[in-house]
């Protein structure tokens, strides 16, 4: 009896009556109680409980959750002339956050509904298969959120965070697919102007001009790739060569010396597509020098790596920078870096270069390391 | 505050760079060699022997305010410790915190106490510390105004060399030269 509740017959969501049976008693266990006279409504969630009225006008009626009951059966009465019927309902612990109800403890675990005038329908089976069927169990999606708090706040966000990565991993298939698309583009259009080479006579100079200019929009027209050449040497050695096409313009704007990282920028840059790893791009420097280009790579003691034109030398550049040096009296990164419009790291290892050779000397006071000309040595 | 007046600086004095130790070998050689003349010929000149290192950075020698420059701790240390290796320099102390400079090596400093000894004809007689660093004929030697303790390790270098024998008493410390 415990496990009954106060509650309304208003239905639930996806609830559905079932069955209805007139004159019904509740028996806590075997004790009668004062529930009586009352109808039961079976739904595919409840077994309600309440005078005529009560349901038919939603009333406070008692209810049980047919979680709560194992099964059902009648007992078999030894007194056959009356017409009056029993059923069990065997029922389980109740649970903790159950609504109040008319009785708070009880020592049976089974409930008895007496039917007065027996009943019209089988409400045993009924009883059975809807608990068979488990309808409570399933749960349908709320179309209204309701949720507050800071669950529900954390709910938005993560589901908000969901759509995002569903989003993004969509954005990258266009973009990989972009790429493989590119590649056929990139074949196509030297497809193009190859016929428009051959036909020159047909196309017009404006027009084969324009479409060369579409052609350098996208980016180097042949770039070296890895599947192009059989041996990881071989594609340095084409990827060297490449690189060092690109890289001469700017390399002979920045004083013979460029850093690594400002070489390989630019090297991406121009190649658009078929991007260059890091790695790939060092080996091929690497392999400059082997070949004679005019450039190779220079690395710094700090280990500062540059590209630098072959034909600039170590004395060369430490002859120019003393000569600044002695120029303005004493210099800091900082200031040579602004004369020669380089970066402050190439100006620092400029000034360290000449220390090393001996022709400048530092100064480190609270202002910065400045350099002034060796006047140690230069004094015999 | 010893007085500088009668300093004369090299030119390295007002270089920038001359107080900061420099990584090139060759340049720092001769920056040493300059700081190691430079320091002697300023403890000779203001007369002094002993240095605190925690107090270094004070001394005119370390600390150019015209340019602004000062060696670091680590340099005056690193300066200090190349003059220890030609024996114009000793630490007092483990920490070598307090040193002592000698502008003569001891074995100098003996050198020329015992020929002014000889020159005055002085062998044979004691004569007592006091005499020997703040007496009126010693005005004019180098020596004068001596720090005792250094005194001490300059005898204790004839000592060796059977030319005197130090006697110390409660108050009274005196040397007799032979």
């Amino acid at each position: 009896m415990d496990r009954l509740e106060y509650s309304t017959p208003t239905l639930k969501e996806s609830e559905t009556v079932i069955s209805r049976e007139q004159n019904v008693r509740l028996y806590d266990g075997h004790q009668k109680t004062s529930f009586e006279g009352g109808e039961i409504m079976l739904t595919s969630h409840r077994l309600l409980w309440g005078h005529r009225e009560a349901l038919t006008l939603n009333q406070i009626c008692l209810s049980l959750s047919l979680k709560l009951v194992i099964y059902a059966e009648e007992e078999s009465s030894s007194f056959s002339f009356s017409r009056s019927r029993k059923v069990i309902l065997y029922l389980n612990e109740p649970h903790s956050d159950k609504n109040e109800g008319p009785q708070v403890r009880s020592t049976f675990n089974f409930i008895k509904l007496s039917f007065r005038e027996g009943y019209r329908t089988d409400i045993v089976g009924h009883i059975n298969e809807t608990i068979s069927l488990k309808k409570w169990e399933i749960v349908t999606v709320p179309s209204i959120k309701l949720r507050t708090g800071i669950v529900g706040i954390e709910r938005s966000i993560q589901e908000k965070q969901k759509a995002t990565k569903e989003s993004i991993s969509v954005a990258f298939q266009d973009l990989s697919k972009l790429m493989t698309m590119a590649k056929d583009m990139v074949q196509l259009s030297r497809l193009i102007s190859n016929k428009i080479r051959e036909k020159q006579g047909n196309v017009t100079e404006d027009e084969t001009v324009q479409f060369k200019s579409y052609l350098l929009s996208l980016g180097i027209d042949d770039p070296v790739t890895r599947d192009t050449f059989s041996t990881e040497d071989q594609y340095f050695s084409n990827l060297a060569v490449q690189v060092s096409e690109i890289v001469k313009q700017p390399l002979e704007d920045a004083g013979g010396l460029l850093p690594l990282i400002d070489a390989f920028c630019r090297v991406n840059r121009a190649r658009g597509l078929e991007l260059l790893s890091p790695e790939d791009f060092l080996a091929s420097c690497r392999q400059m020098e082997r070949h004679n280009l005019y450039l190779k790579l220079h690395t710094f003691k700090s280990g500062v790596m540059v590209l630098r034109l072959a034909s600039l030398s170590n004395e060369h550049v430490v002859n120019n920078t003393l000569e600044l040096i002695e120029e303005k009296g004493s210099l800091s990164a900082e200031e040579l870096a602004k004369l020669l419009g380089i970066s402050v790291m190439l100006a620092k290892e400029r000034l360290l270069t000449c220390e090393e050779y001996g022709v400048a000397c530092r100064d480190d006071c609270i202002e910065g390391l400045r350099f002034y000309p060796n006047l140690f040595l230069k004094d015999l | 505050m010893p007085d500088n007046t009668a300093m004369e600086w090299p030119w390295q004095y007002q270089f920038p760079p001359f107080f900061t130790l420099q990584p090139h070998t060759e340049t720092r050689t001769r920056q040493l060699s300059t700081w190691h003349n430079l320091v002697l010929d300023y403890f000779r000149t203001t007369r002094q022997y002993k240095l605190d290192l925690g107090e270094a950075q004070r001394l005119a020698l370390f600390n150019n305010t015209e340019i602004n420059r000062k060696c670091d701790r680590e340099f005056i240390l690193i300066i200090l410790e190349e003059l220890e290796k030609t024996k114009n320099s000793a630490p007092l102390d483990k920490t070598r915190n307090r040193w002592e400079i000698y502008w003569h090596t001891l074995q100098e400093w003996a050198d020329i106490i015992y020929s002014y000894i000889v020159n005055r004809g002085a062998t044979g007689s004691v004569l007592t510390f006091y005499e020997l660093t703040h007496g009126d004929d010693v005005t004019e030697e180098e020596f004068k105004g001596m720090d005792d303790n250094i005194l001490l390790k300059v005898l204790r270098v004839l000592e060796e060399q059977r030319k005197c024998t130090v006697m110390l008493y409660d108050d009274q410390q005196g040397v007799k030269f032979f």
